[in-house]
């Protein structure tokens, strides 16, 4: 269970608890502050309010071990080293299948890969990690329609399987119909409930 | 062998080639003639009120006289430290992180030659200790300017990348590994260049000096070798400081990276 209390990022406030397993879309107006919402969650900048994991409050454990287990998916993909493969923590084959990936994309070079590819790999890597809850900022912007079906199918499989809270910024509604067990829509200052 | 004085004659037949110099680019209409004028005379005046100082603290060779002269050549040093960088430390950082980093590298690094391997008499006898700290700091403030230029700059321009790192639960150590290897070596590279060219591209100019003034070859070399190991380990230890402070410091207790610490360029 996820549980964010006054969170505030410049003048957003967001109060939003979301269950194992539950997946919650938020949504808003380009610039209204949801990635910055995102980010405040990962403890990423700084921020006012509480956030807990099961129990366990961001501010009492050291800020690496808590975004290991809150997992944030930016929403442009960073890589720093040369091949896919370098940026992995572990082989993650059967999730590769999963994306259209063969094993061979571990060796490829990072630079040579389009902006989708790089997006669904990004997916990958984070997932890798195993994390206990996931933060993904518009994970399907840069996909075709068959990439968007394998994402959305890979990210319900991963929140049933590890009972994970997701948090998911979409601008898409269809998207949000389809994945969303709840709908938030920013509302200038704001966060409020929008009927599935 | 002995010291050929010079005259101020003489120096008046030397400033006649700048003259030259600058009389051409005014004919060629390179617009560096004012530039190199008032730089040929700021040389002058500056070494000649240094030339002053140094023989009022020959004379008076107190520690606290050449303390404090020691303090004031750390001071402009860490100056130059922080104008050198694109984006330094906002506030008070900006100026001490550089500057205490040369102080404790190139201060430890001078008084550990002077008492272990020179061992003069007293041990900060200005004619050993002022030069000795000149050349330190010099290379010192290069090397930390230039680091500490390359880990800032980077953290700015890499922001995207460092926090990705972050959220994938890297702790920021591992999150700069790269540019903090990156930052410390383009720090030494131009000591390494020097080290690597000196003898056989350029001769050294503080080995050059003693042979002009008379000191044996073998003798000015082994000097030159002398200075040339505290310079490198100096400028080392002061990158490694510099880089390590200043990279925690571009991260607050949460491991967030803090570009608002830096100045906007």
């Amino acid at each position: 269970m996820l549980i964010i209390e006054g969170l505030r990022v410049q003048e957003v406030t967001l109060d939003l608890t979301i269950a194992p397993g539950e997946i919650v879309c938020l949504s808003g107006p380009s610039g209204s502050g949801k990635s910055l919402l995102l980010r405040a969650v990962a403890d990423l900048i700084p921020h006012r309010g509480r956030i807990s994991f099961n129990g366990e409050e961001c501010a009492a454990m050291p800020a690496h071990l808590w975004r290991r287990r809150v997992g944030l998916l930016p929403a442009e993909s960073q890589w720093w080293a040369t091949t896919v493969g370098e940026h992995f923590p572990r082989p993650v084959q059967a999730e590769l299948a999963a994306l259209g990936f063969g094993p061979e994309v571990m060796g490829w070079q990072v630079t040579r890969c389009s902006t989708g590819e790089r997006q669904r790999l990004a997916i990958l890597r984070l997932l890798a990690l195993a994390p206990a809850a996931l933060l993904l900022d518009e994970p399907t912007a840069s996909l075709d329609q068959e990439s968007i079906g394998r994402v959305e199918g890979l990210i319900d499989r991963y929140r049933k399987q590890h009972r994970a809270p997701v948090l998911w910024v979409s601008h898409d509604p269809a998207q949000m119909a389809r994945v969303a067990d709840r709908r938030l829509q920013i509302n200038g200052t704001g966060v409020e409930e929008v009927s599935v | 062998m002995n010291l050929i004085e010079l005259s101020y004659l003489d120096l008046l037949l030397a400033s006649g080639l700048i003259v030259a110099l600058a009389a051409m680019s005014l004919l060629l209409r390179l617009r560096v003639e004012r530039q190199l004028l008032i730089a040929a005379l700021r040389t002058t005046v500056q070494l000649l009120l240094v030339g002053l100082v140094l023989r009022a603290l020959f004379a008076h060779a107190t520690l606290s006289w050449v303390g404090l002269m020691a303090l004031v050549m750390l001071l402009i040093a860490g100056y130059e430290v922080m104008a050198r960088q694109k984006r330094p430390f906002g506030g008070v950082w900006g100026y001490a992180l550089g500057t205490g980093a040369m102080f404790v590298s190139s201060f430890a690094t001078t008084v550990f030659a002077l008492l272990l391997i020179i061992g003069n008499d007293p041990w900060y006898y200005p004619q050993y200790a002022i030069p000795l700290l000149g050349m330190m700091l010099g290379n010192t403030m290069t090397g930390v300017a230039l680091a500490l230029d390359r880990l800032t700059g980077f953290a700015w321009q890499q922001q995207a990348v460092i926090e990705t790192r972050l959220a994938l639960g890297q702790e920021w150590r591992e999150a700069m590994r790269d540019n903090i290897r990156e930052s410390v070596r383009i720090g030494l590279i131009p000591i390494i260049n020097a080290m690597a060219a000196a003898g056989v591209v350029s001769l050294p100019g503080m080995m050059t000096g003693q042979i002009l003034s008379g000191t044996a070859p073998m003798e000015a070399v082994k000097y030159q070798i002398l200075i040339m190991f505290m310079i490198t380990a100096g400028t080392g230890f002061a990158i490694l400081l510099a880089t390590w402070i200043g990279g925690r410091r571009l991260f607050d207790e949460r491991q967030r990276l803090r570009l608002d610490r830096l100045k906007s360029a």
